[in-house]
């Protein structure tokens, strides 16, 4: 089996944004990046199905800029085989279709039996290149996998939507983005992060052609007004009742 | 001008309210550009749905009927070949899982520009539109390039409109895939609670660790039973195994926009405000008076949750 797993290099959750004078990007000085999160599930369950089948590769591909080489190792550290960064400038706002593009270019190269992402950058927070890809290749999609089990050039995929759960199969290759409770991370061992510093880690230079979305600003969000404390006792439920009802309206 | 294409999105006969949000939102948009509104819809049971669509400001309604189950490559290709049969040029999903996913397959088989999750549509001699990036703590101000654009629309932000207007129904086939490469849903299981889905409820009320385990849920269930709300639960209590993660706000559970949002024992670290902080009115409920909730929070109480909650209960129950 040769599986491929589409990984991002983030700004941690708890860092501060500092957009620059542009308005239409971060400064990433003293922002620190991670690899993102759900995409440490997706590397997690190809470890998992390299394991149960012999002869299997996992490969991590990554669009991002030089300091994105961190996040690969990190994932070779977890242990991945081999890496592959498509270099490319600012990366982390581009439009989806952008990078879905350059990612598919490098997945036909690979041609493996299974693509497997995150359900979402948490940078971006669009939860769209799975799906793109997954077009981009002719190839069959399902999102947000709780559960995978492989058999016979099929997938059996379960996960969550609204009200429920359901079941899909689909045919393989296809692309499976990963939920959260998919599988549990494991933590890279000192050997694996030795290791993961002289496994290969090929970086192709990208030329990122005209996006196609245009960015207009990017701003911070409207600072909501300091909120009311009503009171320190249950005795304060009664106005906070009352002001629910007659001046915000919303009970 | 700006050709609309709304996807609505049903459940055994039911139209999902973000839908309607949708086509309220395609109808404010087309007024203005001098456009129109189309809706398509994949149902085996399309009942008075002309009536539906029309009453929310849509021209038309295409009807696929289909038994079959949902799966992704057959929906994609049926819209991709309505569109190509009306010209629409601004596809509308609401951002559903199901609307995410089908959104990225289209827009791929569009060559279309995709963009996702918006709490904001204007129209500027163009579309354009805002999302949130950063976990919340940037909004980006977007607009496309290309002729057409793939949009799916965050659920409970855009407002339902009623705007009569006479709608067409017209009939059209579902897709036939001539490969055999596609994945198709196999088994569905609806789980009722009784109580409304997190993403699409207009109250919810949410419980963190300051719950203190499983058993004394049932406090704020009441609650929330009392107000028709659904209820939450911070990654905390999830990952304490106290509440099922499809229960879980947050980053890395739902992003919801209720009208009023009820956090109870809940700090407000980023990773749940970035799943809940487009909500109308926040309501935080902490014996902790520096906990970083009362930061978003309209209104605040700072008193043992065990002695606020049933309190509220008593007081929405006497008006
Ligand atoms: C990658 C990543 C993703 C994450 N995703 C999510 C996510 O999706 N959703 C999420 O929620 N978190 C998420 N987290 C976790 C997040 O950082 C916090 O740890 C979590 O939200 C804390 O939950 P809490 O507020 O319930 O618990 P705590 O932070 O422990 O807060 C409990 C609060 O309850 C109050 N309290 C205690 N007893 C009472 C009482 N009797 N009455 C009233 N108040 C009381 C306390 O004062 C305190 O403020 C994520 C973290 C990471 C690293
Ligand atoms: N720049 C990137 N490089 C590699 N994979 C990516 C990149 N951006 C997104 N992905 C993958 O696509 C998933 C969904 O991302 P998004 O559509 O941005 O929310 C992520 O979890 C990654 O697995």
């Amino acid at each position: 089996m040769k599986i491929v797993v589409c990984i991002k290099h983030v700004p941690d959750t708890e860092t501060k944004i500092v957009i620059v004078d542009d308005g239409k990007s971060i400064n990433s000085n003293g922002v620190k990046y991670i690899l993102n999160p759900y995409d440490e599930y997706a590397v997690e369950e190809a470890l998992q199905i390299k394991e149960a089948n012999e002869e299997s590769e996992v490969v991590a591909i990554s669009v991002g800029d030089d300091s994105t080489q961190s996040s690969i190792r990190s994932a070779l550290a977890m242990g991945v085989d081999r890496g592959t960064l498509l270099k490319t400038g600012n990366f982390a706002l581009v439009d989806p279709f952008s990078v879905a593009k350059i990612l598919a270019e490098e997945i036909k190269l690979e041609s493996p039996d299974i693509i497997l992402t995150g359900k979402m950058s948490i940078d971006a927070y669009g939860s769209q290149v799975p799906g793109l890809i997954a077009e981009l290749l002719e190839l069959p999609v399902v999102n947000l996998a709780r559960d995978i089990v492989l058999s016979e050039g099929k997938a059996t995929v379960k996960r969550d939507i609204e009200g429920g759960s359901e079941t899909l199969i689909t045919t393989l290759p296809a692309v499976i983005s990963a939920e959260k409770g998919l599988n549990n991370p494991r933590y890279p061992a000192l050997k694996g992060i030795m290791q993961a510093k002289k496994k290969p880690l090929e970086i192709k230079e990208i030329n990122l052609d005209e996006t196609d979305v245009e960015i207009i600003e990017l701003t911070y969000p409207k600072q909501k007004p300091a909120g009311r404390i009503v009171g320190n006792s249950a005795d304060a439920a009664v106005e906070l009742v009352k002001l629910l009802r007659q001046e915000a309206k919303v009970i | 001008m700006s050709k609309f294409l709304v996807f609505i999105e049903q459940r055994d006969g039911v139209v999902k309210s973000s839908s309607l949000e949708a086509i309220s939102t395609a109808r404010k948009i087309a007024d203005i550009s001098a456009g129109s509104v189309s809706t398509i819809i994949i149902t085996n049971n399309p009942e008075n749905i002309a009536e539906t669509a029309g009453n929310f400001g849509a021209d038309e309604v295409l009807v696929v009927k289909s038994t079959n189950e949902y799966s992704p490559s057959v929906f994609a290709q049926t819209i991709s070949n309505v569109i190509g049969k009306i010209n629409a040029n601004v596809v509308l999903f609401s951002a559903t899982s199901m609307g995410k996913e089908l959104a990225a397959i289209l827009a791929a088989k569009l060559k279309s520009s995709l963009i996702s999750d918006i709490i904001s549509m204007d129209w500027n001699n163009r579309i354009e539109v805002v999302r949130p990036v950063y976990a919340g703590k940037a909004m980006l101000k977007l607009a496309s390039k290309g002729e057409k654009v793939v949009i799916t629309l965050r659920p409970n932000v855009f407002p339902v409109i009623e705007n009569k207007k006479s709608c067409t129904s017209i009939d059209f086939e579902v897709a036939t895939l001539s490969d055999t490469k596609y994945s198709i849903v196999t088994h569905t299981e609806l789980k009722s609670s009784g109580r409304p889905e997190l993403t699409e409820a207009s109250i919810i009320v949410s419980g963190g660790r300051g719950m203190g385990g499983p058993e004394r849920y049932p406090v704020i269930e009441s609650l929330a039973d009392s107000l028709g709300a659904a209820v939450g639960a911070s990654r905390a209590a999830v990952d304490a195994g106290w509440r099922p993660h499809s229960d879980q706000v947050g980053q890395t559970g739902k992003t919801v926009s209720p009208n009023l949002y009820v956090a109870c024992g809940i700090s407000g670290a980023i990773q749940h405000l970035a799943g809940m902080s487009s909500s109308k009115y926040i309501v935080a409920i902490n014996t902790d008076a520096d906990a970083p909730i009362f930061k978003v929070a309209d209104y605040g109480i700072v008193a043992d949750l065990f002695e606020v909650v049933p309190a509220m209960e008593k007081a929405v129950k006497a008006l």
